[in-house]
């Protein structure tokens, strides 16, 4: 199949100073985004998956900057992009973002059909009576009732699912080209996250969106998301669509992330772990970054950076594991039942 | 589970809990009444708002009861009752909290968080004791002792968790509330506290109270699970009964709302959304009753028919 590039990153290597030292969040990543899918970015804390997405955004901390790399998006290399100017004309009109927490992002002071209605004046060039009945239109897209009266009604006013569809609203307001969602439902309870990302499906297909998402729920990701990259210590090790990421994963890390689910353990018996903590960024990091926390791990792994071996077209890991002169390892019992079982 | 006796530990008899007073009053919990028994993992599972957070809290005698009372190994704890008693429950009944970011004191270090217990309570005899305990303490949730002369700020969220959970073991108690344990851990430190928490329960023969809003790790960890919302419990049973054979319409929904991390079995589901005016209750009230042997379920006249026909029609 093929599929159009809307967003390209290539070798992006993301810093921050901190107290006097460098830190480095994401250490040479490439990753492409196709039009129309849906990308999940999964990734414990601290692996660089939401520095990622700020940089495409242009929201990084003032302390972090783009070492080296490119991100190519629409004709321009928004990793030069220098002054607010710029990123304007990309972040909100062609790039929107959900972000995690509702009760943060909307303003207390303004009704939330002011505060559609905004984005919808700003980006759409609508006024007037046109913009009134287009962000009654938006709110009716959310599943949003009585829209006239919620229309002049506070954020306060909004439970937390019904705030984070306003959120959505107002992203989707923009018509963008691409939809971040950074952890949309961390906040939220399960039956209403099961709502919220009915809603993304629905409003994806609906304006033809590609979007992003950034979680560390494996759950999500099964229900929402076409392709998978998951990271660790600021790099991308494994990339694949969802059915093979989940049913055939060949980096250890996605190994273990996956055998660490409860719902693979069984009662009474120890749940499998990952031993150890996440690497110490502000050091540099040699080789596979998961090589000390890796039962499978091979000299090398200590040494040098695994390169992306390709496993499939869609599917490739970055593991010295799939070297044709590695010694044959398989998974963990525990995750071949579950890719036996369940991978037809 | 065969190791769990029927002795019960605690008993939580119709109890009503209250916040507010005149007509600003809620009811947070609404008539709540379940055993737990003896070296149990019990959980309690519901949105946020439901309450499940408000019980444990009354448990620990944070919140004080309207009506109804709470017994450990078959006496009162709350109301009027003798010091000695007090002293012994503040001591049996532990709690581990939500997020350890929050719950550790930022100034005090490590020696005097898990001490401070011991202090408040003089378990020991000499200042020897206390360090020997806390080491011990320190040690059993995989820690170092050198640890102790250390802030909470020097850790990272599974280690502080562990620090919390040492904290609540230092005082050697029966019983403990996890509320929320975990929630806030990564993925891969999640399977680290999560077998801490069943390897202790085995050495020390705990009991727990399991409270959480993520259904797969109640299913993985609890002999027995109650399903609240808004304040009543709607379902009680045999943690796997309850998650192969959901009887009332909100369980129903919860399960299907949880995502399987399985693609496949994933976009084959389909969303149940609970609506309680299916319910019926004007001329016929629910009660809460055992539908069958250690399942309870909140249902009127006619839904118990139902459910007991379902039960027969599933052969169980």
């Amino acid at each position: 199949m093929e599929q159009e590039k809307i967003l390209s990153i290539e070798n992006l290597v993301i810093k921050f100073k901190l107290r006097g030292q460098t830190l480095t969040a994401i250490r040479d990543i490439s990753l492409d985004l196709y039009k129309g899918e849906s990308l999940a970015i999964v990734g414990e804390s601290g692996s660089g998956k939401s520095v990622l997405v700020k940089s495409i955004m242009g929201l990084l901390d003032k302390n972090g900057y783009i070492d080296s790399g490119q991100i190519i998006f629409d004709g321009h290399d928004l990793s030069k992009f220098k002054t607010e100017a710029d990123w304007l004309k990309v972040r909100g009109k062609k790039i929107a973002m959900v972000t995690q927490d509702p009760m943060t992002s909307l303003n207390p002071l303004k009704t939330i059909g002011k505060q559609i209605e905004e984005s919808v004046i700003l980006h759409q060039g609508l006024k007037g009576k046109d913009a009134y009945e287009k962000t009654l239109q938006l709110l009716r897209d959310v599943g949003i009732h009585e829209v006239e009266r919620r229309y002049g009604q506070y954020p306060h006013e909004f439970s937390g699912g019904m705030r984070q569809r306003i959120v959505i609203a107002i992203a989707v307001a923009c018509n963008p080209q691409i939809l971040i969602c950074d952890e949309p439902t961390t906040a939220l309870d399960v039956t209403i996250q099961a709502q919220i990302l009915q809603l993304l499906t629905n409003l994806q297909e609906k304006y033809l969106l590609t979007t992003i998402y950034i979680t560390h729920d494996l759950g999500v990701v099964a229900k929402v998301a076409d392709r998978i990259a998951v990271m660790y210590a600021g790099d991308i090790i494994e990339v694949g669509q969802t059915n093979e990421v989940f049913f055939n994963a060949k980096h250890p890390y996605t190994w273990a992330l996956i055998s660490s689910l409860p719902q693979l353990g069984i009662k009474g018996q120890e749940l499998y772990s990952i031993k150890g903590t996440p690497p110490n960024l502000f050091k540099e990091i040699k080789g596979d970054a998961f090589a000390p926390r890796n039962q499978y791990a091979l000299k090398i792994d200590f040494v040098e950076r695994p390169p992306f071996f390709k496993v499939s077209d869609t599917h490739y890991a970055r593991t010295w594991l799939l070297d044709p002169k590695a010694p044959q390892v398989s998974p963990p019992e525990v995750l071949l039942a579950f890719f036996k079982g369940e991978g037809q | 589970m065969s190791k769990t006796s029927r002795e019960k530990l605690i008993e939580i008899k119709n109890i009503d809990i209250i916040f507010g007073t005149g007509k600003k009053q809620f009811k947070a919990v609404d008539n709540v009444s379940f055993d737990i028994y003896k070296g149990e993992t019990f959980g309690l599972v519901g949105e946020s708002g439901s309450g499940k957070t408000t019980i444990g809290r009354a448990i620990m005698r944070l919140n004080s009861v309207a009506n109804g009372e709470i017994l450990f190994h078959g006496k009162p704890i709350n109301g009027r009752i003798t010091k000695e008693w007090d002293r012994e429950i503040t001591q049996k009944i532990q709690m581990i909290f939500q997020d350890p970011g929050a719950s550790l004191n930022e100034r005090a270090k490590v020696d005097y968080i898990v001490s401070e217990g011991l202090i408040n309570n003089k378990k020991y005899s000499s200042e020897q004791e206390r360090i020997e305990k806390v080491k011990k303490a320190l040690m059993e949730v995989g820690l170092l002792p050198e640890f102790a002369s250390r802030f909470p700020h020097e850790f990272s969220g599974g280690q502080r968790q562990r620090i919390g959970i040492a904290r609540a073991l230092v005082m050697e108690p029966e019983f403990i509330v996890a509320d929320e344990p975990i929630s806030a851990l990564d993925v891969s430190i999640r399977a680290q506290v999560l077998n801490l928490l069943s390897n202790l329960q085995e050495d020390r023969d705990l009991t727990y109270l399991f409270i959480a809003h993520d259904l797969s790790i109640v299913r993985f960890i609890t002999n027995r699970t109650a399903v609240i919302y808004k304040g009543r419990i709607v379902e009680l049973g045999e943690t796997e009964k309850l998650f192969n054979n959901p009887l009332h319409p909100y369980t129903q929904a919860l399960l299907t709302a949880v995502p399987e991390p399985n693609p496949i079995k994933e976009r084959q589901k389909k969303l149940q959304v609970y609506d309680p005016s299916v319910h019926q209750y004007e001329m016929d009230p629910p009660e809460f009753v055992e539908i069958e042997e250690g399942h309870f379920v909140l249902a009127n006249k006619e839904e118990q028919e139902q459910y007991k026909a379902v039960l027969v029609g599933k052969g169980v």
